[in-house]
């Protein structure tokens, strides 16, 4: 522990804090432009001086450490003409084109010059100005606004892991570019826009589009992955405008990935805004009551076991759970949550869940990736995997390990093999790598779903528990077992056993069973990722935000809300239940998703017992307590239940289940932002002459 | 004036070959296993006894440098490495010393290094020395090949290896951090301090950056004793220094002399005079670019040393002498050097990417003649705004000469500017 005195006021930090972190544990305010707490110190825009008493000159107190018995003194005048110094030069050439500026009203210069500035300068020769550059489809740079704080280098060096952002030139021609101008290769590339102090790096889309003080903000959470990030949505009426992260230091800290942050204006393109029902193939717009009465039209005459639903992979815990209700009040057993055909179980929720938590992998001493590519299914897990490894170093060893398609991480790894055989050989104690596996001491293994979808899953996945308990990953306060799912409806569904009932079929049974006729009523519940062509002439319902695959062999359409129009719940990876806010209204006659199920229900003669969206959260409690806790992670206990038959390793080679990370479900589908992005992927076969 | 006995570099001049059998006649490389049998402490007391103050410009002592590094290692390797990167205008010490005596310098990398408890040493040096680096080398390889460096250096029993890294022609990499930088393979921009480069230096290790003069002079404390050396000078500012004599004088010159010899001796005696006689002196730089020039006035009695130039809010920095007549434009010629800061300013950090610049333009402005006389304060108002609040020296650097202007020379400025009458100011200013 470090005393100091600061202001007068003593005060007693750890070792290893700066004067910066001291001052603000007292709540004295120090004006910053390039410290940023999760980037490495660059001390170079020297607005946070301080004076110390040992020293002739003003300190930089982001990067100097606090020590015993240092006298730091932050109002004195020596430190106000050197924030008032500091400003003036940072403004000499620096456009004062606020009014236009889309920082305006956020930007940290406007804000510490209001409150540290002079006032005035004293500048009256010409400003330097900066050339246009281009940085993609999704950050608009102008760089004459650029105090050269270099947040956005350390950023992309750093968290991004793409070194691909630098500073050309020397003094005052320095300018901060990308490599050849082209858009980074990251998918958190848009983050650089949040920490960019000025108006430099600025949201294209959101260009000339709003300003922050006229914005409704809503704090809710993500449905592009399985992470489950806390965002805010920004809007105007009935538009959104931006979306931003919130600051959830267990599980995004401050950062989103560019899906999350650009695809909304896809929530804008092919909307369902009223129902639609399919006469002589073509379909027609119709009300919500004719809806409904074709629907009993034809469920009326079909049995129970007819009948079939798949709920997509953006469907929120409510809907599930009406529709597995309603199902089963129809008889039907045939339910499904994995669109993708993955075997997961619910019997055993250890087994289907992220139990280290995402903050826990910042402990881990080895990560076994297995069929996964966080970089694109999760890259905000990735990132933390890229926090741990800058971390890693003589004391602090990091080993990771990954079987299944190599791709670029952000960080090094060891590459095992391509093929289930691999795992075998772990568990056999054959693999070098096995010799790692035994030395680690808080391990940790993440198995993706390209693992899960393919005739050994099951196996599989008994052989990744084995693994797990064989060497080391579970101890008595460490689980290092964990599924790293892609889709932010699964575990909710799995949760509530949006599951085959007795006797029912799974997703590719349903689809065959479709084919061939012997299922003649369809309920997708924003599914759109099956094969649609192949389901014959059952009669399909369609449920959802979007004209997508499934609308469009719909029979009948019903337009549900997307995830910034309704208030439900969605729980994340982890196991995390998480409630989103509604941000703005459905478009149209559209409703939020549970109540459509709640009034077909009534329809046809089956009303499902809750009115109000409290009745439907108790319902979801009594289905599976874990709703309970919303935004905690209650542990789930450690076992291994054998799911299915021991069975032969396939000799296929594993693939994984996202190739564009850009275009995964409907609303990435449809957005303008993410094609652009998308048009910017290098095409395959470039893509194999590099390798 | 140095008696010729008490002379370190006695091949300054250039008359004789640079190479090892000349430098052995010289006296260098004689019985180095001898002193290195005395010890690390000998060596590090010894320097310290010295007053030896470092000749980079900062003239840190040497002794108290060498005694930041970690006694006991804990199992990182140390660095020893030379500042060969000169490149402060008026200063041409190293690039001699490097062309005639690199065998001085290669026995004094070998010395400090077993000092510091180094077994790698670099010299960056700097690009544009292109001869002198072939000259160093062919030094190096040499001192290899008689097993003078290389696993058991001289018989001494302690392993080195000394390379020679070039720079690419960057005056802020003689910044020991940046240099540090630079060597790693980045783009060469100071590093914050703390931490010091003693306890996280090169690849994170500890490391001593010392300027080229003070280890070639090591070796030769080493054999005369610290006492010899102490003796030379003035108390606190000891032994010889190589001063560049340049500008108006009649004999330009690199010259080692005794430090605290008066600069009027030493212009008059080395460098025969200011062209046209010492009444036709207006200002002297005492010390590189980097330092405030002196007036006639004081240019009269001041003494060379690091104390004395310091209270005349100047210093003694690489004792370049940069000497300036009447018909010198004093005005353009600080605007001269703040064109060379502006330009060799890295970009790093605030107030000198954006003072540096400032400072030109004002400067040029106002040898136009197209300024105001509030122009005259604004400008030493944003020198102070400059110095002392960046990472390294380079925006003091800066900041100095400008400052030295407006002390010593407001008149002039103010004279300037009165030439333009009303309408002109109006219509251009």
């Amino acid at each position: 522990m470090q005393k100091l005195t600061i202001n007068g006021i003593d005060v007693t930090v750890e070792d290893g804090t700066t004067v910066l972190q001291a001052c603000e544990t007292l709540g004295i305010e120090i004006p910053i432009f390039c410290y940023h707490p999760k980037l490495s110190i660059a001390g170079n825009c020297r607005m946070c001086l301080v004076e110390v008493e040992s020293s002739s000159k003003p300190v930089a107190s982001c990067s100097m450490p606090a020590t015993n018995g240092m006298v730091v003194k932050t109002n004195t005048p020596l430190i106000t003409h050197a924030r008032e110094g500091v400003l003036e030069l940072l403004l000499i050439n620096h456009p004062l084109d606020c009014p236009i500026c889309d920082q305006g009203g956020e930007c940290d210069l406007q804000d510490i010059t209001l409150k540290y500035g002079r006032g005035q300068s004293r500048f009256s020769l010409n400003k330097r100005a900066v050339k246009d550059k281009t940085m993609g489809p999704l950050i608009k740079p102008i760089m004459t606004r650029c105090i050269h704080c270099t947040r956005c280098i350390r950023f992309a060096n750093e968290i991004a892991g793409v070194p691909e952002m630098a500073a050309l030139g020397r003094g005052e021609n320095m300018e901060i570019t990308t490599y050849l101008g082209k858009a980074l290769t990251s998918e958190l590339s848009g983050n650089m826009i949040d920490i960019c102090p000025v108006g430099a790096l600025t949201n294209k889309p959101y260009a000339f589009h709003g300003r922050p003080w006229e914005l409704t903000k809503t704090e809710t959470i993500d449905v592009f992955d399985a992470v489950g990030s806390n965002i805010r949505v920004d809007s105007v009426g009935r538009e959104i405008m931006r979306i931003l992260p919130r600051l959830n230091e267990e599980i995004n800290e401050e950062w989103i990935s560019d899906k999350t942050r650009f695809a909304y204006d896809g929530l804008k393109q092919q909307r369902l805004d009223q129902p639609y029902i399919r006469q002589n193939g073509k379909l027609i717009p119709t009300t919500w009551e004719n809806a409904f009465t074709f629907i009993k039209k034809n469920l009326d005459s079909l049995s129970g076991k007819e009948i079939a639903a798949l709920a997509g992979d953006q469907a929120d815990c409510e809907s599930m759970m009406a529709l597995k209700d309603l199902m089963i009040s129809l008889e039907s057993p045939h339910l499904d949550c994995r669109q993708d055909g993955t075997h997961w179980d619910n019997r055993n929720r250890s087994a289907y869940i992220f139990n280290t938590t995402i903050a826990g992998i910042e402990k881990a001493d080895l990560i076994l990736l297995i069929v996964t590519n966080p970089r694109y299914e999760a890259p905000l897990i990735n990132a933390r995997i890229r926090k741990r490894y800058l971390k890693s170093g003589l004391t602090h060893k990091l080993e990771i390990g990954m079987i299944g398609p190599k791709s670029d991480l952000t960080y090094p790894y060891e590459h095992l093999g391509e093929y289930a055989k691999t795992i075998r050989e772990i568990i056999d104690g054959k693999h070098p790598f096995c010799k790692k596996l035994k030395a680690a001491k808080k391990p940790v293994l993440i198995l993706g779903q390209g693992a899960m979808n393919r005739r050994d899953s099951l196996e599989i996945l008994y052989l990744c528990q084995k693994i797990s308990e064989e060497y080391n990953f579970i101890q008595k306060d460490w689980n290092g077992f964990n599924v790293l799912h892609t889709a932010a409806a699964r575990v909710g569904g799995l949760d509530l056993g949006f599951l085959p009932q007795k006797g029912g079929l799974d997703t590719a049974g349903i689809l065959g069973a479709a084919h061939n006729g012997k299922i003649k009523a369809l309920y997708l519940l924003g599914a759109d990722e099956i094969p649609m062509n192949e389901l014959g002439n059952t009669f399909v319902i369609y449920q959802g935000h979007h004209g997508d695959k499934g609308a469009h062999r719909a029979d009948v359409i019903l337009p549900g809300a997307a995830y910034t129009e309704k208030s439900a719940t969605y729980v994340n990876t982890e196991g995390r239940p998480q409630r989103t806010t509604q941000a703005i209204l459905p478009p149209g006659q559209a409703k939020e998703d549970w109540r459509i199920i709640r009034a077909l229900s009534e329809v046809l003669g089956h009303s499902l017992p809750y009115a109000t969206g409290e009745d439907i959260q108790r319902r979801l409690i009594e289905v599976n307590i874990h709703f309970k806790n919303i935004d905690k992670i209650t542990p789930s206990p450690w076992e291994i239940i054998p799911l299915g038959t021991p069975e032969t390793l396939s000799q296929l080679a594993f693939q994984l289940p996202i190739t564009n990370f850009y275009c995964t479900d409907p609303i990435s589908r449809h957005s303008t932002t993410m094609a652009h992005c998308t048009a910017l992927l290098p095409k395959q076969e470039q893509k194999e002459q590099y390798e | 004036m140095l008696r010729d006995k008490d002379r370190i570099f006695t091949n300054l001049s250039g008359t004789s070959s640079p190479f090892l059998k000349e430098a052995k006649d010289r006296g260098d490389w004689d019985n180095t296993k001898k002193i290195i049998a005395k010890g690390r402490e000998w060596i590090v007391q010894e320097v310290t006894n010295s007053c030896l103050r470092g000749r980079g410009g900062a003239g840190f002592p040497t002794g108290k440098k060498w005694s930041f590094m970690p006694k006991e290692s804990d199992g990182r390797p140390s660095y020893l490495i030379i500042n060969a990167d000169e490149s402060e205008p008026g200063t041409c010490k190293d690039r001699d010393i490097i062309r005639y005596e690199a065998h001085k310098l290669i026995e004094g990398a070998l010395l400090s290094a077993f000092a510091i408890g180094a077994h790698t040493a670099y010299i960056y040096i700097r690009g544009e020395f292109v001869r002198e680096a072939r000259i160093l080398q062919q030094a190096i390889d040499e001192a290899y090949n008689e097993g003078l460096l290389g696993k058991d250096a001289a018989k001494s029993g302690w392993d080195f290896d000394l390379y020679l890294h070039r720079g690419a022609g960057a005056y802020i990499c003689g910044e020991e951090t940046a240099l540090l930088e630079s060597l790693e393979g980045r783009k060469g921009m100071p590093r914050l301090k703390p931490p010091y480069p003693a306890l996280v230096g090169l690849y994170g290790c500890p490391t001593i950056i010392n300027n080229v003069e003070t280890i070639a002079v090591i070796p030769t404390i080493l054999r005369r004793g610290a006492a010899w050396f102490a003796g030379l000078g003035n108390q606190n500012n000891t032994g010889t220094k190589i001063f560049c004599i340049s500008g108006h004088v009649n004999h330009p010159c690199n010259v080692e002399e005794e430090m605290g010899i008066p600069l009027k001796e030493l212009i008059e005696k080395h460098a025969k005079g200011v062209s046209g006689g010492w009444n036709k002196l207006k200002a002297v730089i005492p010390g590189g670019s980097s330092v405030s020039l002196l007036p006639k006035d004081i240019c009269d009695t001041v003494l060379m040393d690091f104390d004395s130039l310091a209270e005349v809010q100047s210093g003694l920095g690489t004792a370049g002498v940069i000497v300036m007549d009447k018909s010198t434009d004093i005005i353009k010629a600080i605007a001269n050097l703040s064109r060379f800061y502006m330009h060799e300013s890295c970009g790093q950090c605030t107030p000198c990417r954006e003072g540096t610049g400032w400072m030109w333009r004002t400067l040029e402005r106002i040898a136009a003649g197209k300024a105001h006389y509030q122009d005259i304060d604004l400008l030493n108002a944003v020198t102070h705004q400059v110095e002392n609040h960046t990472i390294c020296a380079l925006g003091d650097a800066a900041a100095w000469p400008v400052q030295g202007l407006i002390r010593h020379f407001r008149k002039d400025l103010e004279e300037r500017l009165n030439i333009l009458d009303a309408t002109q100011l109006a219509a251009g200013g």
